[in-house]
C-alpha cells in the first residue's frame, strides 16, 4: 500500500461505518469498491464486482485467511479473492483489482486512480 | 444354452445378477417365479410394517430384465421336472425345455401339526402377502401370539407389538433362541423382550387350538394351561422346499433339502440347487449369505469356471430388533472338547456376554452377546480369521473402566481376504480397493461395494476398515472443520456448549488459530444460535454470518434478495395474501408460489429490504427463514378439518410445529410435512421430519429428503399422542443439531450413523444415552428465546443502517436491471443488459 504521489484519495466513510470483520461497498468515481475492515483495524480494498456473476457483491462475502493469504469468499459462488492483490484463488482469470486504502483520523480513504 | 431357474427369491435373483455380470453370449435364461412379484428383500420383510412398500423392498434394479435379456415369469409355479426329456412343467401346463436347471425354491415355514392350526387368522411369516394378510387381521384384533421364540419369532413378535397388539410368544424349549444362546443368555434376553411389552411363555407344548372365550382362539398347552388371542403366527422354523427333488428321485439330505456337492450340483449333473432348498454335506443354511455364495458358485460353474467351490458357511447371527442386541458366533454353546469360557453378566442393565476359547486359550471359538452386541464385529473377525487372542481375553467383553480403550481388533491385523460383509461377500481387500478408487465415505463405499447394504451388521467394521485404509493411503481422514479448527463440527459443538463460549474471538483464541474463514465462521454462528439463541445480527455475531443470514434474505444471481414471509403450515388468510400482494406491487417484486407452499418475492434491493419487512411485519407476518440453515417449512394437507378421509388435524398440528421450531438453527435446513391420513398429500415421508395421522394418533417418520438424492423417511415411532410426538421431535432434532456435520441434511447424517435406524430409535425413543432430558431442555431454551429476526432488525437503527448498497451514496445499484416477462420482472440477461442499462441514470465505468 505505498502511495504514489499522483494518486487521488477519496474519503468514503468513517471507520465506525464498517463493522469489524466485514466489508462495505463505496461508489468512487463510478467504481464499485469493496472495503474490508479486519481485526486491528487493518483496511483492504478490491473491486466489488464479482467477475463470475457480474453482480456487485464482493463486499458482502465472509473474510478470513487461507494459509498466509487474507481472503474474502464471494457470497454467490464462494470463490476466494486475495484482499491484498485481488487475485482469485480458484480461477485466476477472475481476478480483480485492488486499491490503496488508509485511515486518516477517523476517515477511511481510498485511492481509485 | 437354455438356463431355467425355478424360484425368484433372494438367492435366485443373486444367481441372475451373477450370471448377467458374467455376460455369456448365447445363453437364454428363463425364471419361474411363483410369487406375484419379482424378488424382494426378505431379510428386511419386517420393515414392511414400518411403512416400506413392496417397491422399496425390491431387489431388482430398474431395467435389470430389459438389459440382461432374461425372461421373468411371475405367478408361475413349477410342478414337475422330466429329467430325461429335460423339461419343466408349470402349474399352467406349459412345458419348458432346459439344458441346465437351477432350483432356488427356498423354504416353507414349518407349522406344528396341532389340531386347529388351519383356523382363520392363523398365519405364517414369509412373504409380502403373508404380511398384508397379517396387517388386515391386525386391524381387527386386540391380541396376537407368535408360536416360536427363535430369531424370526422374536422379530415377528416385535412387528405385532408395533401393530399395537397385546403380544405373546410361545416357545416349546425352556428358553428363547435356544439354538444360539445358553441358559443365562436366554434369561437376560427374556427380560429384554419383556421390556418391549411382549409376554414370553417358554416350555409350552401346544396341543390344540380351539375357539376362545374372550378372543378368537384359545391355545391349549400340554401342562393344562391355556392362552387366548385373536390372531396366531407360526414361526416355528423352516423346512427346505425340496418337493420337486423328492418327486424326481434326486438325492435329498439327511434333514431334507436337495443334496448338492461343492459345485452346488444335485445328483443330476444338469440340475443345481442353491439357497435354503439345498443341503450341502447334510447341512441346511437358513441365512442369506451362504445362499449368495452358492449362487456365485453355481453361476460360475454353469458358465464353465470349473475350479469354483462352495465351502460351507459361518452361521454367526445378530438379531436385528430394535432395542434388543443379541448375537451369537461360532461355538456359542462351548461344545468343542476342552474349550473354556469367560462370562460377564450384569442383571441390572440386562447384559450378558460370553466368549468360548480353545483349550490353550489362544483362539476364539464362539461368543454370545445379549443386551449389548458392540463387540460382535471384532469377535466375529477374530473367530473367523483365527487371530491370536490377547493375553487377557476377558477384557474383550468386560466394560471399559477408567476410559481405557478396549483391546481392539485393529483392522490392520486382518488379512486382505477377511470377509467383512458376509451378506454381500465383500472382503477387506475389496473395500480397500474401493477406498483407493475414491469411495471415502460410508455412503459411497456402500454404493460401490454393497458392503453394509443388507443387514447392516458389518457397518461399524466397514467404517473402521475405511478409516484405516484412508489413513494408510495418507488421505485426510481427519474430520477437522477447516484449517482453523482441528475439530469436527460435533466436537466444536461440545467445546462451545461445555465451555459456555459465546463469541468467535473467544472460540478461536481457545481452540483454533488464524482469522477463520467462510467455513468455520457460519458453522460457529450456527452452533452459537443452537446453544444460546441470541440475535444473529448482534455485533459480535454479525461478521460470522453468511451473506444470506447477514441480510436475512437469499442472495440471487444479480445481487438482489428474495423475501419469504412465514406462512405456517401453508395457511394464509385472504387479508394476508392481499398484504403480500400489495407489498410486492409497491416494490415491483416478482412473486411466485414456492415448492415449500408459501409465497416468495424476488428482486428486492439491499436498501429496500428493511422497508419491505416493516410493511410485512405490520401485516402480521414474520421471517420465513428461507435464508437460514434452520427450519424452513412445515408442509401440510387440509386434513380432517375439510378432507373426507382425514383422521387427524394436520393443518393444526403443522401450524403448531412450525411455530414451535421456527428459528431453530441447525447444520442444514430442516423441513417438515404433516399429512392427515395415509394418502400422504403433504409428502411427509420426503421430509426431515414427517408426521402422518393414524386412527390412534400420529406416526413419526424421520430423515427423508427430496433434493439431489431423494430418500424415503423411516418410521421412528407410531401411534403417538401429541405430547409424546413433540417430545420425540425435540430429542431427534437436538440430537441431529449436536452430532451432524456441517451442511449435512438429516438423510445423509442418518446414512452415516453407525448403528443406523436402530441406534437412532434407541437414542431418541428409548433414551439409551441418557441424553433425553438435556436435549429436551435445550430445545425448550431455543423455543422460549425465539424472536423474529426481521422484527429485531427493523427496530434497531444500528442494524438497519447496514442495509445500504453504498456506504457513501444513497443511490441504488444501477447495475441491477430488470426486463419484463409474463407480466413480471426478471434479471436482464447479459445480452439484454447494455440496452436496459442505457436507460439507467448512473454511468458505470467497468
Ligand atoms: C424458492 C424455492 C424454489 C421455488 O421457486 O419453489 C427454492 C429455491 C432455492 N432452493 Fe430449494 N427451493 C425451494 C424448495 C425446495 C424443495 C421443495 C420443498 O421444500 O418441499 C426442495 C426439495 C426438498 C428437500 O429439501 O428435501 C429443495 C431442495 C433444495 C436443495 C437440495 C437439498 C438436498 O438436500 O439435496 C438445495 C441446495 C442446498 O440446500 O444445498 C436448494 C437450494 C435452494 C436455493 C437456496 C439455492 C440458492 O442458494 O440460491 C434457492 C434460493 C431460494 C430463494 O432465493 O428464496 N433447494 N428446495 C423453494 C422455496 C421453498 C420455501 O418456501 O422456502
Ligand atoms: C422375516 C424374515 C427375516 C429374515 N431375516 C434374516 C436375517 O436377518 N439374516 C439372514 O441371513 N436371513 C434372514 N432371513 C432368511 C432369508 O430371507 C433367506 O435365507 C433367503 O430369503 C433365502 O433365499 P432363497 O432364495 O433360498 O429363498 P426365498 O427367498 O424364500 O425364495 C424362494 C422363492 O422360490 C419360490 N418358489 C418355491 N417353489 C417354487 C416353484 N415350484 N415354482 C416357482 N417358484 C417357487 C418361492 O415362492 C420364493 O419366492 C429372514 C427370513 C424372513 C422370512
Ligand atoms: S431447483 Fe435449482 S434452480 Fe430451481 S430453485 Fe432449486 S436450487 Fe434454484
Ligand atoms: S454383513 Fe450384512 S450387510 Fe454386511
Amino acid at each position: 500500500m505505498t502511495t504514489a504521489p499522483s494518486q487521488h484519495w477519496t474519503a468514503v466513510c468513517s471507520l465506525t461505518d464498517i463493522l469489524p470483520g466485514t466489508g462495505v461497498c463505496a461508489l468512487v468515481a463510478d467504481r464499485h469498491i469493496a472495503i474490508f475492515r479486519l481485526a486491528g483495524d487493518e483496511l483492504y480494498a478490491i473491486d466489488n464486482i464479482d467477475p463470475r456473476s457480474g453482480a456487485s457483491v464482493l463486499s458482502r462475502g465472509l473474510v478470513g485467511n487461507l494459509g498466509d493469504q487474507l481472503v474474502v469468499a464471494s457470497p454467490l459462488y464462494k470463490n476466494h479473492f486475495d484482499l491484498r492483490t485481488g487475485a482469485c484463488l480458484e480461477t485466476p482469470e477472475h481476478s480483480v483489482r485492488s486499491y490503496p486504502v488508509r485511515l486518516s483520523g477517523d476517515s477511511v480513504m481510498v485511492a481509485s486512480g | 444354452m437354455k438356463i431355467l431357474l425355478i424360484g425368484h427369491g433372494m438367492v435366485g435373483h443373486k444367481f441372475l445378477e451373477e450370471l448377467a455380470q458374467l455376460r455369456q453370449p448365447g445363453t437364454e435364461v428363463t425364471v419361474l417365479c411363483e410369487e406375484p412379484r419379482a424378488a424382494y428383500d426378505r431379510v428386511h420383510l419386517s420393515e414392511f410394517f414400518a411403512g416400506k412398500s413392496a417397491d422399496d423392498l425390491s431387489l431388482v434394479a430398474p431395467g435389470f430384465f430389459e438389459d440382461s435379456g432374461f425372461t421373468l415369469r411371475l405367478n408361475t409355479r413349477a410342478v414337475a421336472i422330466d429329467r430325461r426329456a429335460r423339461t419343466v412343467t408349470t402349474a399352467g401346463g406349459e412345458v419348458l425345455p432346459y439344458d441346465k436347471l437351477v432350483i432356488a425354491t427356498g423354504s416353507v415355514p414349518f407349522v406344528p401339526p396341532v389340531q386347529g392350526n388351519d383356523r382363520a387368522d392363523c398365519f405364517v411369516y414369509r412373504t409380502i402377502e403373508d404380511l398384508e394378510a397379517m396387517t388386515a387381521a391386525g386391524a381387527r384384533s386386540r391380541s396376537g401370539v407368535v408360536v416360536g421364540g427363535g430369531l424370526l419369532g422374536l422379530e415377528c413378535a416385535k412387528a405385532l407389538r408395533d401393530l399395537g397388539l397385546e403380544t405373546h410368544v410361545v416357545e416349546f424349549a425352556p428358553r428363547l433362541m435356544a439354538v444360539q444362546v445358553d441358559d443365562d443368555g436366554g434369561r437376560i434376553l427374556r427380560g429384554k423382550i419383556e421390556e418391549l411389552g411382549v409376554r414370553v411363555h417358554t416350555g409350552r407344548n401346544t396341543l390344540e387350538i380351539t375357539d376362545g372365550a374372550r378372543a378368537r382362539h384359545r391355545m391349549v398347552f400340554a401342562d393344562g394351561s391355556h392362552l387366548e388371542a385373536d390372531m396366531i403366527v407360526f414361526s416355528a422354523g423352516i423346512r427346505p422346499q425340496d418337493i420337486l427333488a423328492r418327486q424326481n428321485a434326486l438325492a435329498v439330505g439327511a434333514r431334507g433339502g436337495i443334496a448338492v456337492d461343492d459345485q452346488c450340483r444335485s445328483s443330476d449333473p444338469d440340475i443345481y440347487a442353491i439357497g435354503e432348498c439345498a443341503a450341502w454335506r447334510d447341512q441346511l443354511f437358513g441365512l442369506v449369505a451362504p445362499g449368495y455364495d452358492m449362487a456365485r458358485v453355481a453361476a460360475r460353474h454353469i458358465t464353465g469356471q470349473t475350479e469354483v467351490a462352495f465351502g460351507g458357511a459361518d452361521m454367526s447371527t445378530k438379531l436385528k430388533l430394535m432395542g434388543v442386541d443379541v448375537a451369537s458366533i461360532g461355538d456359542a454353546q462351548g461344545r468343542t472338547p476342552d474349550s473354556r469360557s469367560f462370562r460377564y453378566m450384569d442383571e441390572c442393565k440386562r447384559i450378558y456376554k460370553k466368549i468360548v476359547v480353545s483349550a490353550d486359550g489362544k483362539q476364539l471359538l464362539g461368543a454370545v452377546l445379549v443386551g449389548n452386541a458392540d463387540e460382535y464385529g471384532t469377535l466375529l473377525q477374530m473367530a473367523l480369521n483365527r487371530i491370536a487372542l490377547p493375553a487377557d481375553p476377558e477384557f474383550l467383553i468386560l466394560p471399559a473402566s477408567d476410559g481405557k480403550a478396549k483391546p481392539g481388533l485393529g483392522v490392520d491385523a486382518l488379512p486382505d481376504s477377511a470377509q467383512i460383509c458376509s451378506c454381500n461377500n465383500v472382503s477387506k481387500g475389496e473395500l480397500c480397493a474401493a477406498v483407493a478408487g475414491g469411495a471415502t465415505t460410508l455412503g459411497a463405499l456402500k454404493a460401490c461395494t454393497k458392503a453394509g447394504a443388507t443387514c447392516g451388521g458389518c457397518v461399524p467394521l466397514v467404517t473402521q476398515v475405511m478409516k484405516a485404509e484412508m489413513a494408510r493411503l495418507g488421505m485426510a481422514v481427519n474430520n477437522h472443520l477447516c484449517e482453523h479448527f482441528p475439530y469436527s463440527r460435533q466436537e466444536l459443538f461440545h467445546l462451545i456448549k461445555v465451555g459456555g463460549i459465546k463469541s468467535f474471538g473467544e472460540l478461536i483464541a481457545r481452540h483454533g488459530k488464524g482469522l477463520g474463514c467462510d467455513i468455520c465462521k457460519p458453522t460457529a454462528a450456527s452452533i452459537f444460535a443452537s446453544c444460546w439463541n441470541e440475535f444473529v445480527l448482534k455485533q459480535e455475531l454479525a461478521s460470522l454470518q453468511d451473506s444470506n443470514d447477514y441480510f436475512l434474505g437469499n442472495i440471487q444471481k444479480d445481487g438482489t434478495y428474495s423475501v419469504v414471509p412465514r406462512m405456517p403450515g401453508g395457511e394464509v388468510t385472504p387479508d394476508g395474501l392481499i398484504a403480500v400482494g400489495q407489498v410486492a406491487k409497491k416494490y415491483g417484486l416478482y412473486t411466485k408460489v414456492t415448492g415449500g407452499a408459501r409465497v416468495d418475492m424476488f428482486g428486492a434491493r439491499l436498501e429496500q429490504l428493511p422497508a419491505i419487512w416493516e410493511e410485512l411485519i405490520a401485516a402480521g407476518f414474520e421471517s420465513g427463514h428461507a435464508y437460514g440453515k434452520s427450519l424452513r417449512t412445515v408442509k401440510s394437507c387440509v386434513g380432517s378439518t375439510w378432507c373426507r378421509y382425514g383422521v387427524g388435524d394436520s393443518v393444526g398440528l403443522a401450524v403448531e410445529l412450525e411455530n414451535r421450531y421456527k428459528g431453530l438453527r441447525a447444520p442444514h435446513k430442516i423441513k417438515f410435512g404433516v399429512s392427515g391420513c395415509t394418502r400422504e398429500c403433504a409428502e411427509a415421508q420426503g421430509k426431515d421430519v414427517g408426521v402422518i395421522a393414524t386412527e390412534k394418533g400420529w406416526n413419526l417418520y424421520v430423515c427423508g429428503n427430496g433434493g439431489m438424492k431423494p430418500r424415503h423417511a423411516e418410521l421412528l415411532a407410531s401411534d403417538l399422542d401429541k405430547e409424546t410426538l413433540v417430545r420425540l421431535i425435540d430429542r431427534f432434532l437436538m440430537f441431529y443439531v449436536r452430532t451432524a456435520d456441517r451442511l449435512q441434511r438429516t438423510s445423509t447424517w442418518r446414512d452415516n450413523l453407525e448403528g443406523g435406524l436402530d441406534y437412532l430409535k434407541n437414542v431418541v425413543v428409548q433414551d439409551s444415552l441418557g441424553l433425553a432430558a438435556e436435549l429436551e431442555a435445550q430445545m425448550a431454551h431455543v423455543v422460549a428465546t425465539y424472536q423474529c429476526e426481521w422484527k429485531t432488525a427493523v427496530t434497531s437503527p444500528e442494524v438497519r443502517k447496514r442495509f445500504r448498497t453504498f456506504v457513501n451514496d444513497g443511490r441504488p445499484d444501477a447495475r441491477i436491471v430488470f426486463v419484463e416477462e409474463r407480466g413480471q420482472i426478471r434479471p436482464a440477461r447479459a445480452e439484454e443488459r447494455p440496452a436496459a442499462m442505457a436507460d439507467s441514470t448512473t454511468e458505470m465505468a467497468v
